[in-house]
């Protein structure tokens, strides 16, 4: 199958055999474990246990609060000792809710629940399953896969693709995953493939992996699938494993601004998420381990361990032997998209694909940031083909709107211009504050409609209130008035009896005088 | 007779005319005018009055009418600036006394001192209390502006006003250059490690 291939890219040095020479080690288990509640894009997740309850390895204990959220499962058994805010593994470094287990060495399995004869089983059921077993993408982004693997029913989807790229430097952890899971990752595809029932399937996989391309090979052979799913090899290039990128590779079409591959019936999933789907279907396991590759000159040993989410990067890092003197900084995720920790108390999160601890050769402090000479080896390298040196500009002068009609939302933020700045510069880092404040901008102007709304609302409310009042008002008026005019017609009614009786009384006399005047006529005898 | 003809010509134009700009204002009559809406659609709508008007949309309509650009602590500067660019007049900095540009906070009732009185209730511009009388309030975070009305009647002064927790999903990066931006550095950014150390070798 031909491949085609996108704008610029950048080779940089790989850096990758160091942490291939060993197959991928077991979990080690750590003193304690943390477990933030949100490891994922979206809804933070609602704790389901309490403080000093026993949990075991697999056990539910945080539940998915809202549609675009992750459940968290206890990757050993042991006691929950708090439920506290603790920093987190994220750029800011700020804290949030986590979970705090102490295991009891005794790793103990909560009851499994694999789904039987899943191969029979329809798309509502697999998708609950893969959504109770809490699994959210493993390439990094940490969005809910069950999410993305239910695209809007109005669009076809075609095309599946699997991401084996992994195009940034250091990172290994796909790599051996599938020299060693490729079975695993097959049958996690056709998990994948029996929900979404797409025409055919892409597997891209980059040309430095050859012993994973061949497992991969391998495993396929016996796969009932195997005519719709093609295996190709793509050139090493960063970023080819960028989602977008890796779509413009296989297919030749470029996902439109602002829209999703599945707009253009394309889903794209991560060959570690495949495994953790195959793994939770036919197993009953949840997403409490992940592979994750430990590197860095640091770093006495460098290879991949299956570790459980949770476990402490300090504890980690003493596994691999990591000496102190030679540290320099460690680092979340890999050399162009990671980010440096602050601490190495925090934990290994569902996302975390790579730890490189680095020496201070080979991982500098930035050198300090000089003037653009407007050389334009940013556009040239840029996969996304905007105009970077624009969106400095834009970014730095505060200009917002500018950056926006420029396209700087389609920016994946892979950091090849900044590689490539002769000045320098840290053009992501403007690109990302400049998306933020767009961001929030959007928010507040959201909010401020929001709030708008609802105060013309409750003036509309008062308003009618105040109507109804007066009407209420004017209509017991009205009502008095009515009263006061039955009562003085009751008042002509009282004249006129008066007046009947006035009559009779005066009738009587004039009887009487009669009377009086008939006896005077006749006189007594 | 020239003149003539060209007064009576220049007449006929300007009723002609006339008669379309009376259609035009006929037919094409705005019933508001447009630039209040644009106006209140830059206010931030906490409609906390501190500029003196009884809300965001009176004091639009007041700008529209003249009035300063400077009086809206809620939206601080950066309304400032907007209204500017919209009106075409200068940035001038805000009128302190009105207030000051606060982060955003909510309101919190500390509910074991509320006495249920329903004056805070009545107070809020976007109905962000819930409670009735000789019951319990309490404020719906979400909904509430941050507008202060509130304070000023409640009889046992059981509202605070909070500052709004950061959590991962609001944070967002510094500008590269100020301060604590490099803290949380982008490796990005950095060069190939073999190329720095030849160069920093090179000029040692």
């Amino acid at each position: 199958m031909n491949t085609q291939t996108f704008h610029g890219g950048i080779h940089p040095p790989e850096n990758k055999t160091q942490s291939t020479q060993t197959p991928i080690e077991t979990a080690l288990l750590p003193n304690k474990l943390i477990l933030p509640l949100q490891q994922h894009i979206g809804q933070q997740a609602k704790p389901l246990v309490s403080p000093g309850e026993r949990v075991l390895k697999g056990q539910m204990i945080a539940a998915a609060v809202g549609y675009i959220s992750a459940a968290v499962h206890a990757p050993t058994s042991g006691i929950v000792t708090a439920i506290e805010a603790h920093a987190l593994p994220h750029p800011s470094g700020l804290s949030g809710q986590c979970i705090v287990i102490k295991p009891d060495g005794q790793d103990q399995w909560s009851e499994l629940t694999p789904l039987e004869n899943y191969q029979q089983a329809d798309k509502a059921t697999l998708l609950q399953h893969i959504s109770n077993a809490g699994i959210t993408g493993l390439g990094g982004a940490g969005f809910p896969t069950a999410v993305k693997l239910n695209p809007s029913e109005e669009l076809l989807i075609d095309t599946l693709i699997l991401n084996a790229a992994e195009c940034e430097p250091y990172i290994t952890a796909d790599d051996m995953l599938m020299r060693e899971r490729a079975e695993e990752v097959i049958q996690g595809l056709h998990i994948i493939a029996q929900i979404l029932q797409p025409s055919h399937c892409l597997i891209g996989i980059e040309n430095n992996k050859p012993e994973a391309f061949d497992a991969l090979h391998q495993a396929l052979e016996s796969s009932h699938l195997k005519d719709k799913i093609h295996l190709i090899s793509i050139p090493t290039k960063y970023p080819s494993g960028g989602e977008k990128q890796l779509i413009q590779i296989l297919t030749g079409t470029e996902v439109p601004n602002g829209g999703l591959p599945a707009d253009i019936g394309i889903v794209c999933h991560n060959v570690g998420t495949a495994v953790a789907i195959y793994r939770a279907v036919t197993k009953g396991e949840p997403l409490i381990s992940r592979v994750t590759t430990i590197t860095g000159e640091a770093a006495a040993r460098q290879g991949n361990i299956d570790v459980l989410i949770g476990t402490p990067i300090e504890t980690l890092l003493n596994h691999f032997g990591v000496q102190q003197d030679l540290l320099h900084r460690v680092v979340m995720g890999g050399p162009m998209m990671g980010f440096t920790l602050d601490s190495v108390q925090l934990p290994i999160v569902k996302a975390s694909n790579c730890i490189i601890a680095a020496s201070r050769d080979e991982l500098p402090d930035p050198a300090p940031e000089q003037a653009c000479i407007r050389c334009g080896m940013c556009a040239e390298v840029c996969p996304a083909t905007l105009l970077p040196q624009q969106l400095y500009w834009f970014s730095k002068a505060k200009e917002f709107d500018k950056a926006l009609s420029h396209n700087l939302l389609d920016c994946i933020e892979c950091g090849a211009c900044s590689y490539v700045c002769p000045s320098n510069i840290p053009l992501v880092q403007y690109y990302r504050f400049t998306k933020g404040e767009i961001r929030i901008e959007e928010h507040e102007r959201t909010a401020s409609d929001h709030a708008r709304q609802r105060f013309e609302a409750r003036q509309i409310r008062l308003d009618k209130e105040a109507a109804d009042k007066e009407a209420k008002r004017q209509a017991r008026a009205a009502a008095a008035a009515a009263k006061k005019a039955e009562k003085a017609g009751a008042a002509d009614d009282d004249s006129t009896k008066a007046a009947v009786v006035q009559a009779a009384l005066e009738r009587a006399q004039a009887r009487k005088e009669k009377k009086a005047a008939a006896a005077d006529s006749n006189p007594r005898d | 007779m020239s003149i003539l003809t060209a007064i009576l010509i220049l007449l006929a134009l300007a009723a002609i005319f006339g008669i379309i700009l009376g259609f035009a204002a006929v037919y094409f009559k705005v019933d508001e005018d447009p630039v209040v809406d644009q106006i209140d659609n830059i206010l931030p709508q906490t409609q906390c009055g501190q500029c003196s008007y009884p809300g965001c949309k009176p004091y639009a309509e007041a700008i529209a009418n003249g009035d300063e650009i400077n009086k809206c602590p809620p939206g601080g500067e950066s309304t400032i600036h907007a209204l500017a660019e919209l009106l075409g007049r200068d940035f001038v900095p805000l009128d302190e006394d009105h207030g000051e540009e606060k982060d955003k906070r909510v309101a919190l009732i500390r509910e074991a001192e509320c006495i249920g009185c329903t004056k805070c209730i009545q107070a809020c511009p976007v109905d962000a209390i819930l409670g009735a009388a000789k019951q319990m309030h309490t404020v719906i975070a979400q909904e509430c502006t941050g507008c202060d009305l509130c304070l000023e009647p409640c009889p046992v002064d059981c509202i605070d006003m909070v500052p709004v927790q950061t959590t991962t999903n609001e944070w967002r990066w510094n500008l590269p250059g100020t301060a604590d931006s490099t803290h949380h550095s982008l490796i990005a950014s950095d060069h190939d490690p073999r190329t720095v150390k030849e160069n920093t070798e090179a000029s040692a």
